[in-house]
């Protein structure tokens, strides 16, 4: 990352970025362009923390013996991993960052329906995240982030009381994005943007929209049980007085399988804007795409118990909710055979975002087919509760939905910084991030299948362990640099960036119709949609690495 | 019934002074409120939903035990605050029609008398909560059940564990609806004072109906609840 001689200016105009200045211009402002930032920033943050305790995790597991760690703290180490990385790194993710700067924009509309809404939600993700902090600066909690009962209820003397809490705020925070999004998408489109004209990016988001509505508001109830529980020992729980620990199970997985689907399906609706746009083609099947996302989100309610298949339901319950997961896969695999065939023949630009959408698809795939391994009740008994568990939901959750995040911060940067980034730097970080991530979670495949359980510290019994939990640690090594790349090259551009055109990459899509970074209110003018989505056949190839002139 | 009080505290374009600047027209802004508030009336039957199933699983498999329990329950100040908040339902419909055809003093009326249907309301639930808090009824430490007849089965006590359960789920389902009853009344105490500042014309009404959208939602739960937890196993 050399620095260029003379560092080319852009053409100043008023836009999002330079409108205001000062801290409060941004703590109190109602742009969901600047609320996206916010939500950037914020959650960096957290990947980061979760980020630490995972690189501990992996020191301790380099060596056999527990030795870096003693058995309490590795508890709280993945109890709190668990809990950061999926309520205030991955599900905020993908829709409060890119689906709040990207759904006005790319529905036309100058802001979300609610503002000053979405700004409440950004406040109490981050009371939410505070507590969380401090939750973990005083104690932490050792329960997995599961926080099973009875242990969570009778059992453990660590903080679970305030870290669900902290879920709980940050849990309506996800409600209110999602009340913003299918609000605005239904009242907000602009003139001419029908149901079949809008990106699949905006359908894949209110499929999730749904889920986070309709799903968190279980968890929030299961909490207040728990804290309840906790507090007077009502028994609800606690088969001593007569209550069902299997209830908890049902209540939490109702809400945390839908809740992986909020973390996948945003990041497919930015891998299918991305496989289009540089594959210079219409997608594949757009209703199928569209509808599937939808089917995800419905039947995504209907396979919880396949967490369960060990904790006592009944085989019949068992048999339907195998039966069910395997049918959840369909609307998946429909997405992966859409993107497939949008690709094929296509005239295909392997620019950096592109090598993301790459990465997603094998990964995702991985991880999806060994969802469908974990599906059939008997491959379930083996290899429940071992690595194998934490290799699949890492494809999905860090294979699929980070490369997603990560190639849509790519996709979009010119539009919310105005700059472009170092294109080869990109492209080595992408494929970084794709080998170190394989280094790390594929051994864990093969631990699994022999038998290492998850959640252990210590595995000294099985020496034969080691090597493949050394390339785990290896890999987590490589990941973690190719995290911390992008985040230092994007920074970078934010100053030393060329200047990016309005439509660096050429794209089909309202986002790409204003100026970059958009104004306050991203359109001049109201837009009228008189096109079809992804009218590629109609647009030229990038040209993206012209330094633009003034606009 | 336009406001004196409201011109000037708006920008430039000529449009409705409620006008947010993100809405295209007066019609688009309300339609996006009152999506938005179903949409959220969708979240709060999930997050009973999750109560109402615990119920109904513990229900089953303790049905005498939740009878017994049930039966300790005051039917009579039940069934007045269910009376009290239909009648408050009545009071909310006829506030958004009076905002709708400029009705001022039906208006506030109606806004005022549903204020104190609702504290009627919350009265009432405390005096039961007091009841149950004398007769040792609250789940914890304190909690006692003993030699409480099991319906149906003569000389049989009811399992006090079991009642513990149900009076638990009493306390949270009447708690978290009593808690959605609290911020009911703050919300339509603000809409007493718009009104009263006149906020509201046939023209924009919208907070009336949204927060009228909110008080039905309420009612419906406590629908719900005064059958499922007064009238276990009651025979005339
Ligand atoms: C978005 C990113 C991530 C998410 C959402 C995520 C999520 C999770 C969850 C839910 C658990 C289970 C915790 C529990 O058992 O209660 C877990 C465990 C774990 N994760 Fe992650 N994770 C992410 C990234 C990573 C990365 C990048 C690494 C590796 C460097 C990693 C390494 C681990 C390890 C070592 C465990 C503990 C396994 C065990 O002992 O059972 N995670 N993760
Ligand atoms: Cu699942």
């Amino acid at each position: 990352m050399s620095m260029p001689t003379t560092i080319p200016q852009p053409v100043e105009r008023e836009n999002y970025l330079n409108k205001e200045y000062g801290v409060w211009s941004w703590l109190l402002t109602t742009d969901h362009k600047r609320i996206a930032l916010l939500y950037l920033v914020s959650i960096t943050f957290f990947f980061f923390v979760g980020g630490f305790f995972a690189l501990l995790m992996r020191l301790e597991l380099l060596t056999p013996a527990g030795d870096l760690v003693q058995a309490d703290t590795y508890n709280k180490l993945f109890t709190m991993h668990g809990m950061i990385m999926v309520f205030f790194f991955l599900i905020p993710s993908i829709p409060a960052v890119l689906g709040n700067f990207l759904v006005p924009l790319m529905v036309g509309a100058r802001d979300l329906a609610f503002p000053r809404i979405n700004l409440l939600s950004w406040y109490l993700y981050i009371i939410g995240g505070v507590m969380m902090m401090h939750c973990m600066l005083t104690g932490g909690v050792d329960t997995g982030w599961t926080f099973y009962a009875p242990f969570s209820t009778n059992f453990t003397n660590t903080k679970i009381v305030e870290a669900g809490l902290a879920i709980f705020v940050a849990g309506f925070s996800s409600i209110l994005t999602g009340l913003n999004f299918v609000v605005t998408i239904h009242r907000m489109r602009a003139p001419g943007m029908t149901w079949s004209r809008l990106p699949l990016f905006i359908w894949a988001h209110y499929a999730t929209s749904i889920i986070q509505l309709l799903g968190t508001p279980v968890i929030a109830v299961t909490i207040v049980l728990v804290a309840a529980e906790r507090a007077l020992h009502l028994g609800i729980f606690d088969p001593k007085l007569g209550g069902d620990p299997v209830l908890f199970q049902h209540l939490f997985w109702f809400y945390s399988h839908p809740a992986v689907y909020i973390m996948i399906l945003p990041a497919m609706g930015v891998v299918t804007e991305i496989i289009a746009c540089f594959s210079r083609k219409r997608i594949f099947g757009y209703s199928f795409v569209a509808f599937s996302s939808i089917a995800i989100a419905v039947f995504g309610f209907l396979v919880w118990a396949h967490h369960m298949f060990v904790a006592g339901i009944s085989i019949y319950s068992a048999l339907v909710f195998s039966f069910l997961s395997y049918a959840v896969a369909v609307p998946s695999a429909i997405k992966v055979f859409n993107w497939t065939a949008t690709l094929y023949k296509g005239s295909i630009h392997y620019d950096a975002p592109m090598l993301y959408a790459f990465g997603f698809l094998g990964l995702f795939t991985m991880g999806g087919l060994t969802g469908l391994f974990l599906a059939a009740l008997g491959i379930n008994v083996h290899v429940t509760d071992t690595y194998f568990i934490v290799a699949h939901f890492h494809y999905i959750m860090v294979g699929g939905a980070v490369m997603g995040y990560l190639g849509g911060m790519h996709f979009w940067w010119p539009k919310i910084s105005g700059r472009l980034y170092p294109e080869g730097w990109a492209r080595l970080a992408a494929l970084i991030v794709f080998i170190g991530f394989n280094l790390t979670f594929f051994p864990q495949f093969l631990l699994g299948y022999m038998g290492m359980p998850r959640r252990y510290y210590d595995y000294s019994h099985m020496p034969e362990f080691q090597v493949l939990n050394v390339l785990s640690t290896a890999g987590a090594t490589v990941l973690g640099v190719g995290y911390l790349l992008p985040m230092v090259y994007f920074l970078w551009s934010m100053r030393y960036g060329k200047p990016a055109s309005d439509n660096p990459w050429n794209a089909a899509g309202l986002e790409w119709k204003t100026a970059s970074p958009p104004p306050t209110f991203n359109f001049d003018e109201e837009p009228v949609v008189t096109w079809e989505a992804y009218n590629y056949e109609e647009l030229d190839a990038p040209h993206k690495r012209e330094v633009p002139v003034a606009r | 019934m336009p406001d004196s009080t409201l011109v000037g505290l708006h920008h430039e374009e000529q449009h409705h002074p409620e006008l947010l600047h993100h809405f295209a027209e007066p019609q688009q802004q309300r339609d996006a409120a009152s999506l938005g508030m179903w949409v959220f009336l969708a979240t709060e039957v999930m997050f009973f939903g999750g109560l109402f199933c615990a119920y109904l699983i513990y229900r089953r498999w303790y049905f005498g035990d939740f009878g017994a329990a049930s039966k300790t329950l005051n039917a009579t100040l039940g069934a007045t605050n269910t009376a009290v908040l239909i009648c408050s339902s009545l009071t909310v419909v006829l506030a958004v029609w009076a905002a709708k055809t400029a009705r001022r003093t039906l208006l506030l009326v109606s806004l005022g008398i549903t204020l104190l249907l609702g504290l009627a309301f919350l009265g009432i639930k405390g005096v039961e909560y007091k009841d149950k808090f004398v007769e040792h009824h609250v789940p914890g430490a304190s909690f006692s059940f003993d030699k409480v007849p099991l319906p149906g089965h003569p000389g049989q006590y009811a399992n006090p564990r079991h009642a513990q359960i149900f009076f638990s789920l009493y306390f949270i389902m009447t708690g978290l609806h009593a808690l959605h009853m609290i911020i009911g009344l703050g919300l339509f105490l603000w809409l007493l004072i718009m009104a009263w500042k006149g906020r509201f014309t046939p023209e924009y009404n919208t907070p009336v109906e949204i927060g009228g959208l909110y008080w039905h939602f309420v009612d419906i739960i406590w629908i719900y609840l005064f059958p499922l937890l007064y009238l276990i196993d009651r025979h005339p």
